[in-house]
């Protein structure tokens, strides 16, 4: 076989692999959605978005949760995204070449990379320990600490896009460093900062186990933060694994909430991203 | 005496005893005078003991083979090499007779006397007012028509004014290279520098672009002290007063641009104005 055949069969076997491994992986993702699909659509109803969760055999919603996972994951996002944006400033704009920038960049991966059970025990003894009972803030907070590393990560990785000739040119002008770091590295990285923002709520929008041990569970509806608060993760936990079939309908319709808002969240993070770039 | 003490001489205060430099006693003000500089990028020796003036009013090319320092000396005379760490001159530069390089010395409202346009055009990502606006801001607190008005002499100065009239809340990324070029000029211009560094302002521009930056240099030099680096031969020739021919990191020689294209005393300086090598 010559060396040109060769090359053309190496290739055929490598593109048909190729091509069945992406096809493995999107099966899954396919039957997963497929069968959320077909098991939580009957649950979309009126009635989930304005009734509590219910006792077992009653009709209800899961207003409550729907409502405790907004809050904490708002509140999440509001202590989050600045700490991350600031962080990772410091990182891109202060620390370039230095060791403490380092250090800090390597615990921020480990960070990134911390199973969220860890991150839920911790809060559970610095907050849930300390106050005595489960509240909607120990969530938020557990929530935040994950929020946090993505943040970091993006925004520095953005801030490093932003060509230094930019910045040159805005220290040439007599402008101080925070004005040439809010004023053009902000403005230049501001799409790709978003969309850090955006890729972090859609994380924390499903995670589970960090509010297991922080926010708990409420049957009612609570506003009270200092209380234990539902949330969608937590209740499509305990009513799929009840025995009862209303809840684990409920928690059907639950599981599909959450997979379409992450999905639109991560179409959203997509758009902005692919706008900048035909913006530039 | 060696070139570099020539141009040392040149650089001191004149004597006008001294037969060697009594015809610069004609010589338009030195802006900044250039003494005695060493640059390090941490123990790497960049430039070595160069001295010359810079005249006001008029344009001066630094002119050299690559990585013989020309730009590094242009990015001393604002300090812009102090945004790294590791990089260091030494020296004296003085502009109006006050050393620049001296430690105290506040680097914003320094860089905001001395302008510089790069070799590759850097509008900010914002609109093109807000590009030339930016700088006005930093330093001045003006009504809205006056600020309008500065913008817009920014812009006819730098001869931009005519094409982005109509467009000025576009961004200033909209625009073609050469504009682009033109509209860092204009908001270097626009914060009324005394002294514009170009670093090679047009060599990532189209001959047509190219030509309209040096028309634009032309103009500008009645007002301004410019100092630029060109690799482009005939753009040294053509658009300055006087030319530094420098060589891995010294000045090899210093002069009237018409006498160094014409009569080069250094050989080196010869050999490379004529093509014989760099």
């Amino acid at each position: 076989m010559d060396l040109y055949a060769r090359r053309r069969v190496v290739n055929g076997v490598v593109m048909t692999l190729s091509v069945a491994a992406t096809a493995f992986g999107l099966l899954w993702l396919v039957l997963v959605l497929w069968t959320l699909l077909e098991n939580g659509i009957a649950a979309i109803t009126p009635a989930l978005f304005s009734q509590m969760t219910p006792p077992p055999g009653s009709a209800g919603g899961l207003l409550n949760a729907i409502f405790g996972s907004v809050v904490m994951t708002l509140i999440a996002t509001l202590i989050g995204t600045p700490t991350g944006i600031l962080a990772g400033t410091f990182l891109a704009e202060y620390s370039r070449g230095s060791r403490f920038g380092e250090v800090v960049r390597f615990i921020n991966d480990i960070l990134l990379s911390a199973p969220s059970i860890i991150v839920g025990l911790f809060v559970y003894e610095l907050l849930v320990v300390h106050m005595g009972h489960f509240s909607a803030w120990a969530g938020a907070v557990a929530l935040a600490i994950i929020v946090i590393p993505v943040v970091v990560r993006t925004t520095e990785d953005m801030l490093n896009l932003v060509p230094n000739a930019l910045r040159e040119a805005a220290a040439a002008l007599g402008s101080p460093k925070w004005k040439v770091i809010v004023m053009v590295s902000y403005r230049a990285a501001i799409q790709g900062m978003v969309t850090g923002v955006m890729l972090a709520v859609a994380r924390i929008a499903g995670e589970t186990a960090p509010l297991l041990f922080t926010a708990l569970n409420n049957q009612f509806w609570s506003t009270d933060l200092n209380a234990p608060m539902a949330n969608l993760p937590v209740v499509i936990f305990q009513f799929a694994m009840s025995p009862y079939a209303d809840w684990q309908v409920l928690a059907w319709g639950g599981a599909l909430l959450i997979t379409l808002t992450v999905l639109f969240l991560n179409i959203g993070a997509r758009m902005l991203a692919s706008w900048s770039t035909f913006k530039q | 005496m060696s070139p570099t003490q020539a141009a040392a001489r040149l650089a001191m205060p004149l004597v006008p005893s001294d037969p060697d430099v009594a015809d610069l006693a004609t010589m338009p003000r030195q802006k900044a005078v250039i003494r005695n500089v060493d640059f390090f990028y941490d123990n790497f020796q960049a430039l070595k003991n160069v001295s010359l003036p810079l005249h006001d009013k008029r344009v001066t090319a630094f002119i050299g083979p690559s990585g013989c320092g020309k730009s590094t000396l242009l990015r001393i005379l604002n300090r812009i090499y102090q945004l790294y760490p590791g990089q260091r001159a030494t020296g004296e530069v003085l502009v109006d007779g006050e050393n620049i390089l001296a430690p105290g010395v506040d680097l914003n409202l320094l860089r905001a006397r001395i302008g510089m346009v790069f070799q590759k055009p850097t509008p900010f990502p914002m609109s093109i007012y807000d590009n030339i606006a930016f700088g006005i801001r930093l330093y001045e607190r003006l009504p809205h028509s006056e600020l309008d008005d500065r913008v817009e002499s920014a812009l006819r100065r730098a001869a931009l004014w005519d094409e982005v009239r109509d467009k000025l809340r576009q961004s200033g990324l909209s625009l073609s290279g050469g504009q682009q070029q033109r509209l860092c000029i204009a908001r270097a211009v626009a914060v009324q520098p005394e002294i514009l560094l170009l670093d090679e302002p047009a060599s990532a521009l189209d001959p047509l672009s190219t030509q309209r930056i040096e028309e634009l240099i032309a103009e500008l030099k009645a007002d301004y002290c410019i100092a630029i680096v060109t690799h482009n031969m005939q753009q040294a020739a053509r658009s300055s007063d006087y030319t530094a021919f420098m060589y891995v990191g010294e000045l090899i020689e210093f002069d009237e641009t018409e006498r160094i294209f014409t009569h080069p005393k250094e050989k080196h300086t010869e050999d490379y104005i004529t093509g014989r090598f760099g």
